[in-house]
């Protein structure tokens, strides 16, 4: 399986400011990376630039074999990215959000049920708008909609915060599920003891770049000196 | 370009038949201002009559203002915009999908309108013909140029206030063309009158190209 | 060498073209037969209005143009188109009111609908409404982009407002009534004056556009300065303490 990502000395700017300062990061299809660090380091930086949202200063950047710096769009159907904010339309249900969504990417729109099923929103929840779930049950929303789309590369920004036990346990799940079947993952967290168990690598971030990296819980990963 | 733009429309008229915002603000505000109109201009309806066709536009015009705010408003929160981002829809087809959706509802709007004219302002329909067009041909247009110049009026707080400004100017002719359009349509004499339709066709068709062309640049903000 | 000889002698030598205008517009040039004194305008309003309409206008769209198209985008038109609009807009609020000014006496009012008049207008609230748009918080580049596209579309809509305009009053009785034809004959020294008055204020706009533009670079350069000094400051940041 071939490299998803490879960064070298990324750096990225939102209008002046230098989120990103200088990122290496090494990733194969396959693995997990977990992103630690605290607030302002520049994890939800760096996850929005895997998915060619924020454009490249200097550097390289290669997502999924696709150089960033030429063309970005090339990469965003091949990733899927997931925030607090689920990124969802409030007035329309977990169903028609799904389904709106799988079509605007040109996939199966039958996907949407099974998917939400997977993350146990089946029924009823699956039939209300979005506005009246609970903020555990939108973000389980965002994961249907990952499982749905199967991106070759999954962003997770803090994936677990504010989630119940059997959500979190899912949220691991969902993650193995997605690495075994040949996707890569970056996850960013607050919480190492939940996160550090699903991952091939674990990295620290600071003043927007890496600054430390060991291996993750999840056995087979590499050491990227 | 045009699967996308239908399944915009469809997403945006689901959400606006849901939530409502069209019936229960604009409709009403759209209403409201031709009675502001009425008190206005005093009881006498002779001159309402007489003033009726730019005053059923102004109104139309008003309203479109805070459609085309709605429309934009629609793409939601800045995670929604981003996260419709990765799913690669051409920028066309999503600007032609939120146009068209605004187009139906001004078209509603227009409808209800010119009911309200014609029972306030004792006006009467002569060509049924050219009513349908004066009415069609703007709706296209004004939605056009709303979604365009939403899109450049940067976020929902900006846009509130910056959009009125922006796109009222360039609206001006809409408004020319189609007052002697609909007054000729309600039987009042009107010299050339196919000439103004030709320029709200113009105007339709000048707006739909360049939304196609623009906003998909101006969205990668 | 040569470009700061140019820049630098634009202020001078426009100074002295309108000054040279002004004597013999004011002074030597005879008065009209009919307009008395009032055609002494003739040498302010139609160059204030060519400057505005014209080179304004097309200046700031044809540097908006440059900075949209990918092979020539640089923050440098942005900032000329910019400082274009800005002085445009003097210019055009002049337009207006020497107009008004000078049809006072012919028509009995400030302010008539003519199509002329009324298209300048618009093209002046067109102009506010750039920047209006300038002034939104934005960076560089997007705020450069946006307005850009606005003064594109501003230019494509001056042909559509303008005939509209003409067609509502061409098509409504008694328009010309109210418009009498404010040329007077030109001849002679009156036409030099006129050709010249063109030059000083086409001159004292360029001036005037080079001093505008050169504050605007000074802001940008404060920006663009110190990547790398912000790029240090930003890994120091996770440094350890």
């Amino acid at each position: 399986m071939g490299p998803a990502i490879r960064l070298r000395s990324a750096v990225a700017l939102q209008g002046r400011f230098p989120v990103l300062s200088g990122v290496d990061l090494d990733l194969d299809q396959g693995q997990v990376v977990v992103i630690l660090g605290a607030n302002g380091a520049g994890k939800t930086s760096l996850l929005r630039f895997l998915a060619g949202l924020v454009p490249v200063t200097a550097g390289m950047a290669e997502v999924l074999g696709v150089d960033l710096a030429t063309t970005p769009r090339e990469v965003r159907r091949r990733v899927g990215l997931l925030g607090h904010d689920a990124g969802l339309h409030e007035e329309l249900t977990p169903v028609e959000n799904l389904t709106f969504a799988l079509r605007a990417a040109r996939l199966d729109p039958t996907r949407a049920v099974p998917a939400l099923d997977r993350v146990g929103l089946a029924g009823r929840p699956a039939t209300t708008v979005l506005g009246r779930l609970s903020a555990g049950q939108r973000r389980r929303v965002g994961l249907a909609l990952l499982v749905a789309r199967r991106p070759q590369l999954w962003l997770l920004d803090e994936p677990h915060a504010s989630l119940d036990e059997a959500t979190r346990a899912m949220v691991g799940e969902l993650v193995e599920e997605a690495a075994s079947g040949g996707a890569a993952v970056v996850a960013s967290s607050h919480e190492p003891d939940l996160a550090v168990p699903m991952a091939d690598l674990v990295v620290t971030m600071a003043g927007g770049a890496v600054i430390g990296t060991e291996q993750g819980g999840r056995g087979g990963g590499r050491h990227v000196a | 370009m045009w699967r996308d733009a239908l399944l915009i429309a469809r997403r945006d008229l689901t959400i606006e038949l849901r939530s409502k915002v069209g019936i229960w603000q604009i409709l009403p505000f759209g209403l409201l201002a031709l009675f502001l109109f009425a008190f206005a201009l005093g009881p006498s309806t002779d001159l309402l009559k007489a003033s009726a066709p730019g005053l059923f536009w102004l109104a139309v015009l008003f309203s479109s203002i805070l459609a085309a705010q709605r429309s934009l408003n629609i793409e939601g929160s800045v995670a929604t915009r981003e996260a419709n981002r990765l799913l690669g829809l051409d920028p066309a087809g999503v600007f032609l999908g939120k146009a068209a959706a605004m187009a139906v509802e001004l078209l509603v709007l227009e409808v209800v309108l010119l009911l309200g004219i014609v029972l306030l302002f004792h006006v009467a329909v002569a060509s049924w013909l050219y009513v349908a067009a004066a009415l069609l041909l703007p709706a296209i247009g004004l939605s056009a140029a709303g979604v365009l110049y939403g899109s450049l009026a940067g976020g929902a707080t900006t846009r509130s206030t910056l959009l009125p400004i922006l796109v009222l100017p360039v609206e001006a002719p809409v408004l020319i063309a189609a007052s002697k359009s609909l007054s000729r349509g309600l039987g009042v004499a009107t010299a050339g009158a196919e000439r103004w339709l030709v320029l709200l066709a113009i105007f339709s068709v000048v707006y739909a190209v360049l939304g196609i062309a623009l906003y998909g640049p101006l969205e990668e903000s | 060498m040569m470009r700061t000889a140019l820049r630098k002698s634009i202020g001078p030598l426009s100074a002295v073209l309108v000054a040279v205008t002004a004597w013999l517009g004011l002074v030597v040039t005879p008065p009209d037969r009919d307009q008395g004194d009032y055609v002494r305008l003739v040498y302010l309003h139609p160059a204030l209005a060519w400057v505005a309409l014209y080179v304004a206008f097309g200046m700031a769209a044809v540097c908006s143009l440059l900075y949209l198209w990918k092979r020539t985008r640089s923050l440098r038109f942005d900032r000329l188109a910019a400082s274009a609009v800005e002085v445009g807009v003097v210019f055009t609020l002049l337009t207006l009111v020497t107009g008004s000014i000078w049809g006072r006496p012919t028509w009995g009012v400030w302010w008539t609908w003519d199509a002329r008049l009324t298209s300048t207008a618009v093209l002046a609230v067109l102009f506010l409404g750039y920047l209006a748009l300038r002034r939104v918080p934005a960076e560089a580049h997007v705020r450069a982009r946006r307005s850009a596209v606005f003064a594109l579309l501003a230019a494509v809509n001056v042909p559509i407002i303008h005939f509209s305009v003409i067609w509502w009053q061409t098509l409504h009785q008694g328009a010309t009534v109210l418009n009498p034809n404010l040329s007077p004959t030109i001849h002679g020294l009156m036409a030099w004056t006129l050709l010249l008055s063109f030059l000083a204020f086409t001159l004292l706009f360029a001036w005037m556009v080079t001093v505008r533009y050169e504050i605007e670079t000074l802001r940008g350069d404060d920006e663009q300065a110190g990547l790398a000094a912000a790029i240090a400051a930003r890994r120091a940041e996770g440094a350890p303490l």
